[in-house]
């Protein structure tokens, strides 16, 4: 048999039926539903008097405009809560195989619960109506975000009309130095091969550097896939994988565990298996990275200055550099580490699991946030992370530093609720988005690490976080 | 969905790359539980000087004169031409629903970021690539001739300058003829209902645990 990609095993293994311009229905596993891309689907359901073609794939929670603090107080905006209700009142009439809605312990933002609870599986084709959804392709999973119309089509057909794309391998050689993360390999990527590099295929993380990273890791690197134009960012599965899963609610138990184990250890791209493209880094080249302008793409590792629109010869890319620099307030050639900031957010699909809030909790313990930072804000990803978090103390680490510790939700990523910037003002971000106005209009966002955020705050502006003695 | 058979539409250009979904309909109008009434407040934060919220009457607020959709020149387009990766960043539908709102059917770009080219397609509008250099040329004669138009032939696949230039593009089969005829894509997929069943049968044999 031709050798094939862990990509087209997980494709052929869903595909319903074919048409003979390639246009496939591909089965859907599990179905992820947040309060913001859903009521028009559950509405399109109704008027069209649908059910569900199977509930029980639906996995819901409620966190764009979920607020992060003062909780007893419900959720104040009155447009925001219609939108919270309107999900609940849909759950209640549709079913589902889980929800967890504002308040409850095991809410969050969905791209974290939906692993955490062992509701994203391996060799599962995933979808939601978030772009973030390639976070599940960390554990060897066909996972991508879609449209609300798409969202309606699988509630009532549990499939999906598309076509394969073409696979790409990224491939991270090498061990990656101290201080360096996931998120930094995900913004080195997408500064190599541009927010529309991606664009047409679904992209497998392959390479030494991939294999020894956690799940968590694995999580944040396949989530910014989508930012480098990609379908789907997956990790092939190995023991890291399996011994994440193993024991999780929604996992399967006993006989049945061990036939799923003896599965996914096929979802691997074979030996000699042929990707349309392959890109290559090198672990020892990359470096903290910090984005300076209003694209993921554009980024540089913290030791450099930002770039001068002068040096750019493609003229769309050139005006783009001079918009964002204006946006930014930055001018050319300014040292990163001099760029002062006044808001750290730690939190997002990004960077927002136990993993995360530790490494950022290790730099800031014992430490204070500097004076001309406004707010330092910690959101976790869910109340689980939460929980954890406060188990080992680390909690009291943020807060002992000056920084406030939060509700899970999805909160400054994307500025929904009412955590955000004001104009002008100026942050270090874990999240994955630097668009203009993404945390609030006139924002200005750097993307980071969380242990970038954590220096940064600690700082006051960038530094890098390998020389923070 | 409204049929897309032939438009001959008014070109505005926007000449940018990476427009992603927040600048196309900004976060807070994503609070909304409906799918129409976005037309409003496309680009609102950059067409408006003010900052815009759901609720407010749009007609009353101050318009930012430099930018292109609200040229005179540009009034009643239904043509959006673009630059690469249009409509990158977050997978809400409610963007190709604001574009649809506001009178747009075709929009033409180098390249579209994935999800958004796929809504196009949900909501009747048709998204057109093209190579950078025609983009480019596209850009210089919409620039140069006001009331410039381009004639988009779904059947035939062509998008045709008032010169009479013509540009092949591709779409697949099955889109063409959704597009064409304005169908509802959930009708025509549960007329496989027993294809769908019977693969989820034997997909729950191979799988057991996917079925909890
Ligand atoms: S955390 Fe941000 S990117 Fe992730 S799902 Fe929420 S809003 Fe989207």
């Amino acid at each position: 048999m031709k050798a094939q990609t862990l990509y087209d095993k997980l494709w052929q293994s869903h595909v319903v039926r074919e048409e003979e311009d390639g246009t496939c229905l591909i089965y859907i596993d599990r179905h992820l539903v947040h309060e913001v891309t859903s009521p028009q689907a559950f509405e399109g359901l109704r008027l069209a008097q649908r059910q569900p073609w199977r509930n029980h794939s639906i996995v819901a929670t409620a966190d764009h405009n979920t607020p992060t603090d003062h909780w007893d107080e419900g959720i104040k905006d009155p447009i925001s809560r219609q939108q919270v209700e309107t999900l609940d009142a849909n759950i209640k009439a549709f079913g589902a195989l889980a929800y967890f809605p504002f308040k409850d312990l095991r809410q969050g933002i969905v791209h974290v619960v939906g692993p955490e609870n062992g509701a994203t599986l391996p060799g599962m084709t995933v979808v939601c109506g978030d772009s973030h959804t390639s976070t599940h392709g960390a554990f060897g999973a066909l996972a991508h975000g879609i449209g609300t119309s798409e969202v309606e089509h699988v509630m009532a057909t549990q499939t999906l009309v598309a076509k394969q794309s073409k696979a790409m391998l990224v491939k991270v050689e090498g061990q990656l130095g101290r201080g360096v993360t996931a998120k930094d390999v995900a913004l080195a990527i997408i500064g190599r091969i541009g927010t529309a590099g991606g664009t047409g295929y679904a992209v497998e993380f392959g390479g030494s550097a991939i294999r020894s990273l956690s799940m968590e890791g694995r999580m944040t690197l396949c989530n910014m896939a989508i930012e480098a134009g990609a379908r789907a960012g997956m990790v092939a599965v190995d023991q890291i994988t399996i011994d994440y899963v193993k024991g999780r609610p929604f996992a399967p138990t006993g006989a049945t565990w061990d036939q799923a184990v003896a599965y996914w250890r096929t979802l691997v791209s074979d030996e000699g298996a042929v990707f349309d493209n392959v890109v290559e880094l090198r672990a020892e080249d990359i470096e903290p990275q910090v984005t300076w302008g209003t694209s993921p793409e554009q980024v540089v590792s913290v030791g450099a200055r930002v770039p001068n629109p002068a040096n750019e010869a493609d003229p769309v890319k050139k005006g783009s550099a001079e918009r964002a620099l204006q946006y930014m307030g930055l001018s050319a050639d300014t040292p990163i580490s001099q760029i002062a900031i006044d808001k750290v957010f730690i939190g997002s699909c990004t960077n927002s699991r136990i993993e995360d809030l530790r490494a950022a909790a290790a730099i800031a313990r014992g430490r204070t946030k500097a004076g001309n930072v406004k707010l330092a804000m910690v959101v976790p990803g869910s109340g689980l992370v939460k929980a954890q978090a406060e188990a080992e103390g680390l909690d009291k680490i943020f807060i002992a530093a000056g920084f406030e510790w939060r509700e899970p939700g999805c909160s400054m990523c994307l500025a929904m609720n009412a955590d955000r910037l004001e104009p002008g003002e100026r942050c270090a971000s874990t999240s994955n988005r630097n668009f203009e106005g993404r945390q609030g209009q006139g924002g200005r966002t750097h993307l980071v690490s969380p242990e970038m955020a954590a220096a940064a705050a600690i700082a006051g502006h960038f530094v890098d976080v390998r020389t923070f003695a | 969905m409204k049929p897309f058979t032939q438009i001959n539409g008014l070109v505005c250009p926007l000449d940018r790359a990476n427009v992603d979904t927040d600048a196309i309909i900004p976060k807070q109008f994503l609070k909304s539980i409906k799918r129409s009434g976005f037309g409003p407040n496309l680009f609102d934060e950059w067409r408006y000087l003010d900052h815009g919220e759901p609720g407010m009457d749009n007609s009353v607020r101050p318009t930012n004169p430099d930018f292109v959709l609200n040229f005179p020149r540009f009034r009643g387009a239904e043509v959006l031409l673009a630059r690469e990766n249009f409509g990158c960043g977050s997978s809400r539908e409610h963007a190709p629903w604001a574009i649809e709102d506001y009178g747009f059917r075709a929009l033409i770009a180098p390249s579209f970021a994935d999800i958004f080219f796929n809504n196009c397609f949900k909501n009747g509008l048709l998204p057109i690539v093209q190579p950078a250099e025609v983009v480019d040329q596209l850009f210089s004669e919409a620039a140069q001739s006001e009331g410039y138009r381009l004639s988009i032939d779904l059947q035939a696949q062509t998008v045709t300058t008032p010169s009479g230039q013509s540009f092949p593009f591709e779409i697949t089969a099955h889109r063409k003829h959704c597009l064409l005829n304005g169908l509802d894509e959930i009708g025509l997929t549960l007329a496989h209902a027993d294809e769908i069943r019977a693969f989820e049968a034997a997909h729950q044999q191979r799988q057991p645990w996917l079925f909890v």
